[in-house]
Parts: structure tokens; C-alpha cells; sequence
């Protein structure tokens, strides 16, 4: 497999080791000077005014993403950086609403279910959580709403993600039907909620950084699962450490983190950011810049179908006469991708990639080509996927809606040859 | 008497240069003694790879970036370092207003026309405890209309080419 050339990310203990040697060293070179002693610092001492270094900033977080914002903490992948079979832990998005919580004591951890249509409510430790219910583990996709927001025209408010609002790993929990049952669910059931652990913005306790949730017959699927590891390892702090829900297929929005309590609902959960246009649709297409009303909204359940090229990285320039190999993922919530197709003419013709098998649903597959460049002068590859229903990518921005929801329009990387 | 007066004189010309000499004696020895740490300082000195000289120059490039970027008053080509956005009169109510409860970043990553802007201030408002910004708003917003109003981009834009970072793709 082709691999981007990117300098490998260290592991964060070892970054941590780095960058205390390099503070010390640094400042032995800026002062002209070695640190006589240096070595009798203690542990944990950092010299201010080098303490903040941006390498410090997001735990477990490589410095390779891209921060659309710092508060909330807003991260995405480079398209390049997504090459991997599974994205690892320290490159996977980050989207928070919210304040990341501090003090979190996993050994206390709990996590509650109850709500109307509960038949009672109760209470599970983490450790309860790995002992009572069989343990499951699924490589699935999780992919924001917004993603591709960036495109819209008139501009949507909000984050304005790219294309890296993306990533595939392999999480490991429980199934939520297990738990949910083990409560009991009333036949009256519509809807789950989450609550999570996070502080909202303004830093008011009365108000939820984010409370969504699911239909109750997704939150039955068998891939729907409450997670503690991701890739084998805790989940990463940003990530929801030590407890979420991962739904496959929908809005990752869906998939709370920091979870705390789950309320099974009689009626769709009206949590924060349930209405008015957060994560939400126009029921019927409207044109570009059309005002919506709140009646007239859709709450957005499945994710369209989609891909990414992450090799090569765009920007390439290559020889005449050269294959360029081309790779990349393709993703939906359908059951899977049946075909992927690359274009070098600007969608004049296609030319189909060898897509991988299916290892289960929501989970994304690999696709590799050559591409073969007629003459010399700029192209760009363009990518678009076919899942299993029929459905394709758009060549274009599709339907335009006030938040800048679901984007799939093919992704696009630039190529010159000389 | 006076073969005695020259002996004392003597003797204590000789106690005055023994003195001399004992006072001589403890300054090269504390003078050798802090030369020699400094010697074993320098002696000591770790010796640095290339890769190591390289990351420590990034280091320091990160941490020169840093205090460049922790100044509130620095503004380079328009715009104010520490925060990002475009400097103008209204910058500072723009700050204060906004970046208490989310990062600059927002503001300089959305578009809109002025209508746009308002509507975000009334959900912020309504949804996000904002407060009332008063005889303000009126300022904020003509900042924000002014510096990020959205531009026509069509049913879909080029790729930016001035962002992409072209390189020599090697292949085997």
C-alpha cells in the first residue's frame, strides 16, 4: 500500500519525554548556554513561558489536525492523513459542543438508564458495563453531519469542516439493546437520549452542552453500541473517555460522549440541539439561501453515501508517463458500497477502483486504483462511490439547507504532470 | 638598638610577603576551582544530533511563535495577531462580545451578510445565555458585515489552488 510521506507521530508518552528534553534544550541554545544540572530537575517541572507549546495543547491528539476551533475544541483530518485501514486514535476528529469535563475518575464511573419508558431506572459502573454484557468490537464509521459544511454557498454558520470530519475505527463496548433490555423497555418506547459528562459553553450547570439521541429501533441495531476503547486503547479524552455511544450511519452527533445517562423516551428526545435547525433539514428541498421554518425541519437520520481519497495527498506532481496509484475509503448507511469510480476529466468518464469487502455494516471499505494521465498539464482526481441501493455522490453541492448538512459531493485532489 | 630596629623591619617584611603570598595562593586556588566547574560544564556538554538540532529549532520557532501570538497589542498586515481577526475600530467590542464564550476562530471560519450575523447573535441570545449587547450590536455588526461577508463561489468552487502545497510525488 502507498503510504503518504508524513513524519510518524510519536506516541504521546514519548512526545511528552520529547518535549521536555527539547524545553531544556531550547532554552540552553536561546541563552547560549547549557542548563547546568538540568538533569536534577524534577519531574513535572516546566520552565514558564515554554509550557504551552501547541504539541501540548489537545491530549492524545497529533498536531497534524486541523483546529477549526479551540473553544469548543473542533479538530479535523487532513484528507492525507486518513490513509490508514482504521484512523488512529490520535488523528480521529474531534467535534465537541461543549467543555471537555475534567476530573474524570473512571473507577466511579456510572452510567444511568431511565426515562418514560423505562420500566425502571438503573445504574451500571463501567466495570458492571464489561462484566455483564458480552463484549463486542466493530470497526465503524463516524462521520458529523456537517462535514463538508465548508461548501455550501450562501455560506451555513457553524464549524466550517472540509472533508475531515471522518474517521473509521475499531471501538469496543456493549450492545445498547443488551443494557437497554436488561432495564426493560415498555412497548410505548420511541426514542433514546443521552446526557453527557461535558459543560456547556457559557459555563451555565442548568444548561446540556448537547443531549441527542436515536429512534429506538437504531438504538436496537446490533453495531449500536455504549464503548470504552477505541483501537484496542481507552477512548481518548476528546473523544469521550471513559464512556459513549457509537452509532454507525448516523450523524456522529448522535453518538454521545462523556455518557452518563441514557433516558429511554416516549416521545422523540427534545434534548439540546434536537431542534430548531441544529442537525436538522429542510423535509423538502428549498433553494440555496431560502429561510425555513422551524415546522418545516427534518431531524437528519441516515448519513448519505461518500468517499475520500487520502492517497495521494493533493498538490502531487508526478512525471509523464507515470501510473499514479490512487486509494482511498467509501462509506454509507446502507449496507455497503458496491463500486467506487474515479474520474480525471472532470466527471467526463469514470473508470471503475477495486473496492474491498464489506467486514460488516458502517464500517468503511478500502479502494485502490492507477490512474493513467493522457498528456501534460493539471487534472484533478475525482472520486464517487455506489452503495448497494443505487445511491451515488453528487458531482456538485447537493441540496442546499440552512445549517449545512450532508455534503457528499465527490471529493476532489489536484495532480499536475510534468 | 639599632641592628634590632633592621631585624624587626626585616621580619616584617618577611611576614608581609609570606601574607602576600598566602593571600595569592587562595586566589588561584578559588579561581581553579570555579574554572574547573565551568570546564566540566563545558566538558559535559551532550552533544546534539542533527535531528534533534532540527526539532530544537522548531521548538524554539513554536515558542517565538507563542510570544508573538500572547500579545494583545501586536497587528501584522490588518490583522491582530492574538485573536486573528481583522483589526478595525470595533475590534476590541468584537473580543470582548464574542471570544468570552467561543474562540475567534468561529468568527474568522464563517460568512455572512448582515442579516446572517444578526441571526446568529439572536440564537446566541435566545439558545447560549449570550447577553443583550445593546446600543453595541449596532458597532458588531457593522464589523462583522464589513470583514466576513460571504463572497459567490457558484454551485461548487475550484479547488483553492493557492492552498494546495505542490510536491514531487516519487513512485517507484
Amino acid at each position: 500500500m502507498y503510504r503518504n510521506e508524513e513524519p510518524q507521530e510519536k506516541s504521546s508518552n514519548n512526545r511528552r519525554n520529547f518535549i521536555k528534553d527539547s524545553i531544556l534544550a531550547s532554552l540552553a541554545i536561546s541563552l547560549g548556554t547549557e542548563i547546568v544540572y538540568a538533569k536534577n530537575m524534577p519531574p513535572g517541572l516546566e520552565l514558564i513561558g515554554l509550557n504551552s507549546s501547541p504539541l501540548n495543547t489537545f491530549p492524545g491528539k497529533s498536531n497534524a489536525l486541523t483546529v477549526l476551533n479551540d473553544r469548543p475544541v473542533n479538530m479535523e483530518t487532513p484528507a492525507h492523513l486518513l490513509n490508514d485501514a482504521l484512523t488512529p486514535n490520535e488523528l480521529f476528529f474531534v467535534r465537541n459542543n461543549g467543555l471537555v469535563p475534567s476530573q474524570i475518575n473512571a473507577e466511579t464511573w456510572t452510567l444511568t438508564i431511565e426515562g418514560e419508558s423505562a420500566r425502571k431506572a438503573k445504574s451500571y459502573t463501567l466495570n458492571e458495563l464489561k462484566t455483564k454484557f458480552e463484549n463486542i468490537t466493530y470497526p465503524l464509521t463516524l462521520e458529523c453531519g456537517g462535514n463538508g459544511r465548508k461548501e455550501f454557498s450562501p455560506p451555513a454558520k457553524g464549524n466550517q469542516w472540509t472533508t475531515g470530519a471522518v474517521g473509521c475505527a475499531k471501538w469496543t463496548g456493549v450492545r445498547l439493546k443488551d443494557v437497554l433490555e436488561d432495564v426493560g423497555i415498555k412497548s410505548n418506547a420511541v426514542y433514546i437520549g443521552y446526557y453527557g459528562a461535558d459543560l456547556h459553553l457559557s459555563g451555565a450547570p442548568d444548561k446540556d452542552a448537547i443531549s441527542r439521541g436515536v429512534p429506538i429501533s437504531k438504538a436496537m441495531e446490533e453495531e449500536s453500541m455504549i464503548a470504552w476503547a477505541m483501537n484496542d486503547e481507552d477512548l481518548p479524552l476528546l473523544n469521550g473517555y471513559p464512556l459513549r455511544l457509537v452509532f454507525g450511519g448516523y450523524p456522529a452527533s448522535c453518538s454521545g460522549k462523556w455518557l452518563e445517562k441514557i433516558v429511554i423516551r416516549n416521545k422523540v428526545h427534545d434534548g439540546q440541539k434536537m431542534n430548531g435547525s441544529a442537525y436538522r433539514i429542510p423535509c423538502n428541498p428549498v433553494a440555496p439561501g431560502a429561510s425555513v421554518e422551524d415546522k418545516d425541519m427534518c431531524i437528519i437520520e441516515r448519513m448519505p453515501v461518500k468517499s475520500l481519497i487520502s492517497f495521494p495527498k493533493t498538490g502531487a506532481i508526478i512525471t509523464q508517463g507515470q501510473k499514479l496509484p490512487v486509494a482511498g475509503h467509501a462509506w454509507t448507511s446502507s449496507s455497503n458500497i458496491t463500486k467506487v469510480e474515479l474520474s480525471i476529466d472532470f466527471g467526463t468518464s469514470w473508470q471503475n477502483a477495486y473496492v474491498s469487502k464489506s467486514t460488516n455494516r458502517y464500517a468503511w471499505q478500502h479502494f485502490e486504483a492507477t490512474v493513467q494521465f493522457p498528456a501534460k498539464g493539471y487534472y484533478e482526481v475525482w472520486a464517487r462511490a455506489t452503495d448497494n441501493e443505487g445511491n451515488t455522490q453528487a458531482m456538485l453541492i447537493p441540496g442546499w439547507n440552512p445549517k449545512g448538512y450532508l455534503n457528499n459531493a465527490c471529493h476532489r485532489i489536484a495532480v499536475k504532470v510534468s | 638598638m639599632q641592628n634590632k630596629n633592621d631585624d624587626t623591619t626585616y621580619l616584617w617584611r618577611m611576614a608581609m610577603v609570606l601574607i602576600h603570598l598566602v593571600f595569592l595562593f587562595i586566589l588561584l586556588g578559588l579561581g581553579y576551582l570555579l574554572g574547573q566547574e565551568q570546564l566540566h560544564a563545558f566538558l559535559n556538554k551532550p552533544k546534539l544530533s542533527q535531528t534533534q538540532l532540527e526539532e530544537f529549532s522548531k521548538q524554539r520557532a513554536i515558542a517565538r511563535k507563542q510570544e508573538r501570538e500572547n500579545n494583545w497589542n501586536l497587528v501584522e498586515n490588518g490583522i491582530h495577531v492574538k485573536t486573528g481577526l481583522k483589526d478595525d475600530t470595533h475590534l476590541k467590542l468584537v473580543i470582548g462580545a464574542c471570544t468570552s464564550c467561543h474562540s475567534s476562530k468561529l468568527i474568522i471560519q464563517n460568512r455572512a451578510t448582515r442579516e446572517g450575523w444578526k441571526g446568529m447573535i439572536d440564537w446566541m441570545q435566545e439558545t447560549q445565555n449570550l447577553v443583550d449587547l445593546g446600543d453595541k450590536e449596532v458597532f458588531i455588526l457593522d464589523y462583522l458585515e464589513k470583514h466576513y461577508a460571504p463572497h459567490e463561489v457558484g454551485r461548487r468552487e475550484n479547488l483553492d489552488l493557492d492552498e494546495i502545497e505542490w510536491y514531487i510525488l516519487h513512485l517507484e
